[in-house]
């Protein structure tokens, strides 16, 4: 029978099966960051027990870690506690950990792919809802909480209940202003935030095979705010050579015998899903959210939407609240909604071709005056490969601040946030209350778009 | 995960309704980076003075109930936020029993995972416990799950309901982590298959 590419993953890692339970699952690769794990590592040392597969696992800092002044130490008590904590935790059961002195260090979303530490048709989880990037490269990749953690770390396995499936399908090729980015706030728009609840996504379709592999990590990392466990996108030649060569990758023979596992991956010609949602890419024009949900979202040529243009009375009741939260009133035009701040950085755009892509835009302007514009690389190999194409030239000339990578101001837990009123043209992937700072305002956009807007000081169509 | 045997303990009296998690842990203790220790936090702002001290009016603070590891408790114990931090406070100060009408749900399921058997009674019993705790403050109760029966020196014995696979998991001190390791031997078989097949997923960097 012709089966899903999740399908085939998740037989391919079942340990027990029996019914009326939940399956256990094997886990291959085990992410780890600062924030989520220390309770999991004592309730082994309490349980005395120990770290199964300590190859599994690849551990970094960076949800506390300062973007400047790295030198010094860190200035919030809690945050320095977890990152030592998490230096001892690691030091203790032996773990890779890619502390921040070290060149390889960033978010992990971002670090992990840089090592090829990820392929084809494994299972991979981390304590961290974005978990889900790593669909990019076929594999079955999901959040899991701190008990979670502690469970993988034990048995490294998982018991899972089944997902449903649904294909997302992009026709057609995207026109050359619209990224990644804008395909993810599109299909969330159009399926809302709870539309994938229950699901894993496969993403197909012409416009998603053309993306390059940063951009896939982009389209799956917001598999997430669409509702869904996991996002998943087929292998293919671009897959295979973004692995090649790198440090955790196979080679030679093992290299063949790789290959044979990940080339039958794929979903099977006629395989089911249960759901099937199509959309063309030619429509898909530069996406500005607007209020406090990552669905709330329009295109850079429409307005803020009114409570009573929404059918639906959860929705416009919610319309209501975020314009109130956001400042905004209904049927502003988004390209005269002003910025106080933008940040370009995160695991969903802190890559090389977000900053290449910033950087063309964001070449020869100006930040507008009162604007604060800080771009954050997601690992010091990001920041190496921009300074060498100089880059950090282009946002330093025009007035943006260049830092050491970490996740910033994607969750402000480091000290980089909002103040309270302010208003961010950001290219993460929450626009929630507070998340980036109590009372700042964020709207989620592509990391061209972040430079044109810091340029103007407000939004602007880049086409 | 401790297994739960049978014991005969005193039971503490807390006749409070709604008891909330933020009232079991302030949120002020939430930033730990370890899951054991929050008993010192238990009902930190009923239990303590502002200077410290012990508030000799809070209940717990009974010289009486000292050692207690039954908690008596009223309608609706652990609402609130879902953190975890309320049962491993609870476990640490030493209690494993819960008796009381009604639980918050996910309190309830992380009881389950700590060690603490949380006991559904109805509003009658409960009565009669809460009364003979205050008339012979510092009586022990037995309280015995293989038999799911609960005895008191004052005859308010009775038995309770408990889901067969819970009763099972606490009696034998398997957690989640332990269930899953009942399947050791696949969970080795699958790895040296894929040591063979993959071997480079098992070579240092
Ligand atoms: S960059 Fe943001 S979303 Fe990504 S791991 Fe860090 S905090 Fe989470």
């Amino acid at each position: 029978m012709a089966k899903t590419m999740y399908e085939k993953i998740w037989d391919a890692h079942l340990v027990h099966e029996q019914a009326g339970q939940a399956a256990l699952l094997y886990v291959d690769r085990h992410l780890m960051h600062e924030v989520t794990s220390p309770q999991a590592f004592e309730g082994l040392d309490l349980a005395n027990r120990q770290v199964r597969n300590r190859h599994s696992i690849l551990a970094t800092l960076d949800h506390c870690v300062p973007t400047r002044d790295r030198d010094q130490p860190i200035a919030d008590p809690i945050g320095k506690l977890q990152v030592e904590t998490m230096i001892a935790n690691c030091a203790k059961h032996g773990l890779n950990l890619y502390d921040m002195e070290n060149p390889n260090n960033g978010v992990i979303h971002i670090v992990v792919p840089e090592h090829g530490f990820v392929h084809p048709g494994m299972v991979v989880v981390c304590g961290d809802s974005h978990t889900a990037t790593h669909g990019a490269f076929g594999a079955l990749a999901f959040g899991i909480g701190t008990s979670e953690v502690e469970h993988v770390m034990a048995t490294q396995t998982l018991p899972q209940k089944k997902s449903k499936t649904m294909l997302v399908k992009v026709d057609g090729e995207l026109s050359e202003f619209s990224t990644a980015k804008d395909i993810a706030l599109a299909i969330i728009g159009k399926i809302g935030t709870a539309g994938g609840t229950g699901y894993v996504i496969e993403f197909a379709g012409e416009a998603v095979v053309n993306l390059s592999m940063e951009g896939r990590m982009t389209l799956c990392n917001m598999a997430i705010e669409a509702g869904a466990r996991a996002g998943l996108i087929a292998p293919d030649t671009k897959t295979y050579d973004f692995l090649r060569g790198k440090e955790f990758s196979p080679e030679g023979q093992d290299w063949d015998s790789a290959m044979a596992y990940w080339q039958s991956i794929p979903s099977d010609e006629g395989a089911e899903f249960d759901i099937t949602i199509e959309l063309a890419a030619r429509d898909i024009a530069p996406q500005v959210t607007w209020g406090t949900s990552p669905e709330q979202v329009v295109s850079v040529t429409a307005a803020v939407p009114a409570p009573d243009s929404f059918q639906d009375k959860i929705k416009s009741q919610a319309c209501k609240s975020a314009l109130e939260y956001m400042g905004l009133e209904a049927n502003t035009k988004i390209t005269d909604i002003n910025i106080d701040y933008a940040f370009i950085g995160s695991c969903t755009n802190g890559r090389i071709e977000d900053f290449r892509s910033a950087a063309k835009v964001a070449r020869g302007t100006t930040v507008a005056a009162g604007v604060t514009a800080i771009a954050v690389p997601g690992s010091y190999h990001v920041k190496k490969q921009a300074e060498e194409e100089g880059l950090d030239r282009v946002f330093i000339e025009a007035g943006w601040e260049w830092r050491d990578p970490g996740c910033s101001m994607c969750l402000a837990m480091n000290g980089d946030e909002l103040k309270e009123g302010q208003r961010c043209a950001s290219t993460s992937n929450r626009n929630f209350e507070g998340r980036q700072g109590k009372g700042g305002r964020t709207h989620l956009v592509s990391p061209a778009m972040a430079a044109a807007a810091a340029a103007a000081g407000r939004f602007v169509d880049i086409r | 995960m401790q297994a739960y045997e049978k014991h005969s303990s005193i039971a503490a009296l807390l006749n409070r309704n709604n008891v909330d998690t933020d009232q079991i842990v302030p949120k002020q203790f939430l930033k730990k980076v370890q899951r054991n220790g929050f008993g010192a936090h238990l009902f930190h702002d009923w239990r303590f003075n502002a200077d410290g001290s012990d508030d000799l009016t809070f209940e717990l603070n009974n010289p009486a109930f000292k050692g207690a590891r039954i908690l008596v408790t009223g309608d609706n114990f652990g609402c609130g936020s879902s953190r975890e931090h309320a049962p491993w406070a609870i476990a640490d100060y030493g209690f494993n029993t819960i008796i009381s009408t009604s639980y918050a749900d996910i309190f309830f399921n992380n009881c389950f995972k700590n060690s603490i058997l949380p006991i559904i009674v109805d509003s009658h019993t409960l009565l009669a416990l809460m009364e003979e705790i205050a008339e012979n403050e510092g009586v022990a109760f037995e309280v015995d799950l293989d038999n799911q029966s609960v005895s008191t020196p004052g005859k308010n014995d009775f038995r309770f309901e408990v889901e067969p696979y819970r009763k099972h998991n606490l009696l034998e001190g398997l957690d989640d982590i332990a269930l899953s390791l009942v399947h050791a031997d696949k969970i080795t078989t699958f790895e040296q298959e894929q040591k063979i097949a993959q071997p480079w997923l098992w070579r240092d960097a």
